[in-house]
């Protein structure tokens, strides 16, 4: 075997010694699936969240009774659990995106002086290096904003409708969202499909489904969520 | 007709290259694009000029050999067509055409418009083989395999290391020519014994070479000339995570190098 070929630790002796999830973790292939799985758990968190939502169209009473219900549930605890799972899927997802990164930039140090032509890349999976920082850039913001109040200007704790309506009704604070809703849809459009294959779910009988199920995803997320802050702008919910 | 190149002139490994250009004039559209270089070649040389070096062999478009990004496009225009496959007719007269070597850190140039793609053969070394003793060839049937698997399983060997898949991916990853190497032998028993090791081999022979990383982009699958799909890929994925979570730790088989 030649010298430069590498000779990866298999035995039981050597997965001790190497550690199987350092190793797992160590190759590419394991950060894009770690990406993958804390992707599949922020995907989720973005559709309750979209979910609860959307409890703004049936009134005040509903939704502040419904932000009451998350902040009580498991003696005040769960809501603490689902935000230290959160905190940790985003810090995972954003270490091994960071690495991958860093990674490819290094793969190509003399790039192409005529422009690459991209035949199947999409608009979508060409910009997830862009979508990533800006979402987390909205995050900040939106906890600023919502969570804490910081960046609110009218903050009434504990009434969200309030807090929802006065908020949305300053013009960029809803551009800002709205704008925000766009790059997450676009990124969740990609990052759905993308999950599914680092993952291997990929079977020839479901591929199509996969893409659909990307899709649908992304659009009726941004879309659902885009339809708020428009319909305070409208004075549909006020 | 009459086009006019830029071509990537590059002395040898350790010199700085650059874009030279040259006009083409008379070039018959039925010429394959390396019969193009031919002609240029045959002019530089009388000229007492250096000739453009580029890797070709076969020059059927089965052997691999060939492989040049141009204007952007790794082995030109035509879908499933190496660069020798490829025909001036693809061309009209006037065109501008950028002609320029797979880039990636992994394959260095050697010289002008070939690089060393000796990468994908440690990959193979790594792992993309069968250790059991090959022998005579077996009786037709005697190991049953499903149709549809051995129809993958080709599909997957039909890659032919061009290494197109790494110049056209925006990583430079070579995702597409490992996950075919591990398809093709994952989709078949003779390849099952090593299955779990191989995989865990060839991705980390392919990490230390220096490869970008997938972002499933799917532009690989798009330049291949042999249509080796991104299927191949999820098959790599699955199978690394197999390998991970319930290989046989107890297994003796292949323990690294220490044998």
């Amino acid at each position: 075997m030649e010298s430069s070929v590498i000779s990866v630790p298999v035995g039981a002796a050597a997965a001790k010694r190497a550690g199987y999830l350092r190793a797992y973790y160590g190759s590419t292939v394991g950060k894009k699936q770690v990406m993958a799985v804390t992707g599949v758990i922020m995907v989720l968190f973005v559709i309750g969240h979209m979910i609860g939502n959307l409890q703004v169209y049936l009134g005040a009473e509903s939704l502040n009774h419904y932000a009451e219900l998350l902040r009580a549930l498991g003696h005040g605890g769960l809501i603490w659990v689902v935000r230290g799972l959160l905190l940790a899927a985003v810090v995972l997802h954003i270490w091994s995106a960071t690495a991958l990164t860093l990674g490819s930039w290094a793969a190509r140090p003399i790039g192409y002086r005529h422009r690459q032509r991209w035949i199947e890349s999409t608009y979508a999976s060409r910009t997830m290096r862009w979508g990533g920082p800006i979402l987390l850039l909205f995050i900040i913001y939106h906890l600023l904003h919502f969570t804490t109040g910081t960046l609110h200007g009218d903050f009434v704790t504990g009434d969200v409708y309030h807090n929802v309506v006065a908020g949305f009704s300053i013009w960029w604070v809803s551009a800002i969202y709205i704008f925000a809703q766009l790059v997450l849809g676009l990124h969740l459009y990609h990052g759905a499909w993308s999950m599914l294959q680092t993952l291997g779910l990929s079977h020839a009988s479901y591929d199509r489904l996969r893409a659909g199920l990307a899709i649908f995803v992304a659009f009726v997320v941004a879309a659902a969520n885009i339809s708020i802050p428009l319909a305070v702008l409208t004075g549909v919910v006020s | 007709m009459n086009i006019t190149l830029h071509v990537w002139r590059q002395k040898d490994a350790k010199s700085k290259g650059r874009f030279v250009k040259y006009e083409a004039n008379d070039i018959i559209p039925d010429m394959s694009f390396l019969e193009m270089l031919d002609v240029i070649n045959e002019r530089l040389t009388l000229e007492g000029e250096d000739p453009i070096a580029f890797d070709h062999d076969c020059r059927e478009g089965i052997c691999g050999t060939c492989g040049l990004v141009i204007n952007g496009r790794a082995h030109g225009p035509r879908a499933r067509t190496t660069a020798c496959q490829l025909h001036m007719r693809s061309f009209k007269g006037g065109d501008v055409i950028w002609i320029e070597p797979w880039r990636a850190k992994a394959f260095p140039v050697v010289k002008d418009l070939i690089v060393d793609r000796s990468a994908f053969d440690r990959i193979i070394a790594a792992g993309g083989f069968i250790s059991a003793p090959a022998g005579s060839a077996p009786d037709g049937n005697a190991i049953p395999i499903p149709k549809e698997n051995a129809d993958l399983a080709m599909d997957a060997a039909a890659c032919i290391g061009c290494g197109a898949c790494v110049a056209a991916c925006r990583n430079a990853s070579a995702m597409l020519f490992t996950a075919s190497k591990v398809a093709q032998f994952g989709l078949l028993p003779q390849g099952q014994p090593e299955r779990d090791v191989r995989v865990k081999r060839m991705v980390a022979q392919m990490d230390l070479e220096g490869f970008g990383n997938c972002t499933n982009h799917r532009d690989c699958q798009a330049v291949c000339p042999k249509s080796v799909s991104v299927d191949n890929i999820a098959r790599l994925n699955r199978d690394f995570i197999r390998s991970t979570l319930v290989a046989d730790r107890r297994a003796a088989v292949g323990v690294g190098s220490a044998g």
